[in-house]
């Protein structure tokens, strides 16, 4: 954790300089970008391919085809378990700033095709942290995606567990881990996207339980943070370590996938794994590739919609 | 699902400050009459028997209290017994097995096998130091992912047998090191955690001293979990997290009361099941006690967890954890 009060870099361009946000400045190259061609570029520099953060909502409308995704779960929001001072204020803020109840949306919807659960953090929400309702969260769509017999996708960005809900937050990693194992021990695949940054209590549990782990470009991925392993080791750190490059040379994740070709891949993996097609593909499926699929013949993902997992067992 | 705690007792932090400060003050004055007794070879003992009258009954005071504070200052003293005491005190015959059987054998992680009572069992800890030469061996307790994965195959051999875990909790962190992370920190404790919601044997978990955020979980997925009266469980330090929320690491006296870390406010809270008195004053004024303390609760959920067949342990694990939280769904 720990990582969450580092700010996106290019917040802290001197907003003087662009106007009414019509320019953007790229903080790696610091190209000056019409905003408009960023937003088409899917916010991926065209200069020199740096990834911005997304939002949540960001995420899911540039990984689902158009008009699939059905969100679940979306009333659940953080108390305050501990009465942990400025808790309740910081919520409020963030709930304001971002237009969401929490940290995480979560659901079901269609990638090029295919029917999956999924869940996408959001770090302008607190950093993206785990606290008892994104747990919950990845919890139920890892708890939906068994019951329906869906793959589930869960796409981190996270600075690690929520501080504020103390030992709760840690017992989160627990809860997640279960879930998810529930997929393993039920032969649906888990896939993990890694984007920037993923680190903390995140990295430490679901993140890096995927049966296939991919990450976006230059995203920050590790457990502890930077500056406490160089307090640690006395030694400064190298500029790429912890980033998606370094993780992919020491065999700790499967691939880094640029932002413009994450949803081919997906979908790509999302067939080899036998995911239901979606009733009506929303993107043409050339017959060939129908029939070289293996995967459930076309309708079948669409089962009723799983009960509601047991939502209510109080202690 | 967790209930809210009530609010902290703030006037009791403030009562423990200020006691803790008084004490600091005639220890302090105790030392330099010491000093002087010695060097112009005078005889204060009068005066010294006073100071250490009151030193005590400020400690008794403070005892009454049970602050955050408090507790971190006990579960990190020098001379608390470690959790590989504990595996000596506990078992017999324990023969320690070594080595991730891929990168090397971590000092900072004791396994091994050994007898509970009449009861083959499995047991994992982290391994602190007594003195400053052990602590760097041991790594100042604090686990590589080789071992936690020296852990984890440990335990796969106690599932083989059907031999329950045993899991003596005392770290404060995963080695936060470049080598750590190279080699999968993060992966090596989500790893351990997934494998321990799902283990097919009975695992209990006595937190001892330190619980130190995702190093502890790692080996402290249970069926039980239970915690010395002055254990702590953390998410962060209170160090960490004063750094962080005040940019002052030298206020982790408030933070340690506002992470609620203690053994009181974490079965409130649902994590833990159950306390284990210690001595008053501290387990290190008695370990054998202590010890005695901690077996009698472990032979209790061995017994009864023994019974109960490996799918009904596995579903019961889920349940458990899965109820953790504390969350307000708005219709």
């Amino acid at each position: 954790m720990l990582n969450w009060l580092r700010r996106p870099k290019y917040e802290s361009i001197d907003r003087r300089d662009v106007p009414a946000g019509l320019w953007t400045k790229c903080p790696k190259c610091r190209a000056v970008v019409y905003a408009k061609e960023l937003e088409r570029n899917l916010k991926v520099c065209p200069k020199c391919g740096f990834h911005h953060r997304l939002t949540a909502e960001e995420r899911l409308a540039i990984t689902l085809d158009e008009g699939t995704f059905e969100e679940a779960d979306a009333a659940l929001a953080s108390g305050d378990p501990l009465r942990f001072d400025g808790y309740r204020e910081k919520l409020s803020e963030a709930r304001v700033a971002t237009g969401n109840a929490d940290a995480i949306i979560t659901g079901t919807g269609v990638i090029d095709g295919f029917r999956t659960a999924v869940g996408a953090l959001d770090f302008p929400f607190m950093g993206g942290s785990m606290g008892s309702v994104v747990g919950e969260k990845v919890a139920r769509v890892a708890e939906r995606a068994r019951d329906a017999r869906l793959p589930l996708i869960l796409f981190s960005a996270s600075g690690g567990a929520r501080m504020q809900e103390g030992a709760l937050s840690l017992m989160q990693l627990a809860k997640t881990s279960a879930a998810v194992a529930q997929l393993h021990d039920a032969r649906l695949p888990f896939l993990s996207v890694m984007c920037d940054p993923t680190t903390g209590g995140v990295t430490a549990s679901f993140a890096f339980l995927g049966d296939v782990i991919v990450a976006e470009p230059g995203a920050l991925i590790g457990f502890a943070g930077r500056r406490v392993i160089e307090q640690t080791i006395r030694r400064k750190l190298p500029d790429n370590f912890q980033t998606a490059e370094f993780c992919l040379e020491h065999g700790l994740i499967d691939a880094v996938v640029p932002r413009p070709e994450m949803r081919p891949a997906l979908g790509r993996l999302l067939r080899f794994f036998g995911a239901p097609r979606a009733a009506r593909p929303s993107t043409p499926v050339a017959p060939s590739d129908a029939a070289l699929s293996g995967a459930t013949p076309s309708g079948a993902g669409l089962q009723p919609p799983p009960p509601d997992p047991v939502v209510s067992e109080g202690v | 699902m967790a209930v809210p705690l009530p609010d902290r007792n703030r006037e009791a932090e403030a009562r423990a400050a200020e006691l803790e400060s008084r004490l600091t003050e005639v220890q302090t004055e105790i030392g330099a009459l010491r000093r002087r007794a010695e060097k112009d070879r005078l005889d204060f003992g009068v005066q010294i028997s006073a100071l250490e009258a009151r030193a005590d009954q400020l400690n008794e005071a403070l005892l009454n209290l049970k602050t955050g504070w408090q507790a971190v200052a006990l579960a990190r003293h020098p001379q608390r017994p470690k959790a590989q005491d504990f595996i000596a005190g506990l078992l017999d015959d324990f023969t320690e097995l070594r080595g991730d059987r891929a990168f090397r054998d971590d000092p900072a992680i004791v396994a091994g096998l050994g007898w509970f009572e009449d009861r083959p069992v499995v047991a994992v800890a982290p391994r602190k130091g007594k003195d400053t030469r052990e602590n760097i061996a041991y790594n100042f307790g604090m686990p590589y992912p080789e071992g936690y994965r020296k852990a984890l195959r440990v335990m796969k051999l106690a599932e083989k047998f059907g031999y329950p875990v045993i899991s003596v909790v005392d770290t404060p962190a995963a080695y936060p090191g470049d080598a750590a992370e190279e080699r999968g920190q993060a992966e090596a404790i989500a790893r351990n955690i997934e494998e321990m919601t799902r283990l097919g044997v009975p695992v209990v978990v006595v937190i001892t001293g330190e619980g130190g955020s995702g190093g502890a979980l790692a080996i402290a997925v249970g069926d039980v979990v239970l915690m010395l009266e002055n254990a702590i469980y953390t998410v962060i330090p209170p160090e960490g997290c004063a750094a962080i929320l005040w940019r002052d690491a030298s206020r982790a006296r408030e933070a340690a009361a506002a992470l609620r870390l203690g053994a009181a406010d974490l079965v409130a809270l649902g994590i833990v099941d159950e306390i284990i008195p210690e001595p008053r004053g501290g387990a290190h004024l008695d370990p054998a006690v202590t010890t005695e303390a901690v077996r009698a609760a472990l032979r209790r959920h061995l017994e009864r967890l023994s019974a109960v067949p490996a799918d009904d342990l596995r579903r019961q694990r889920y349940t458990k954890y899965r109820r953790m939280g504390y969350y307000e769904e708005r219709v």
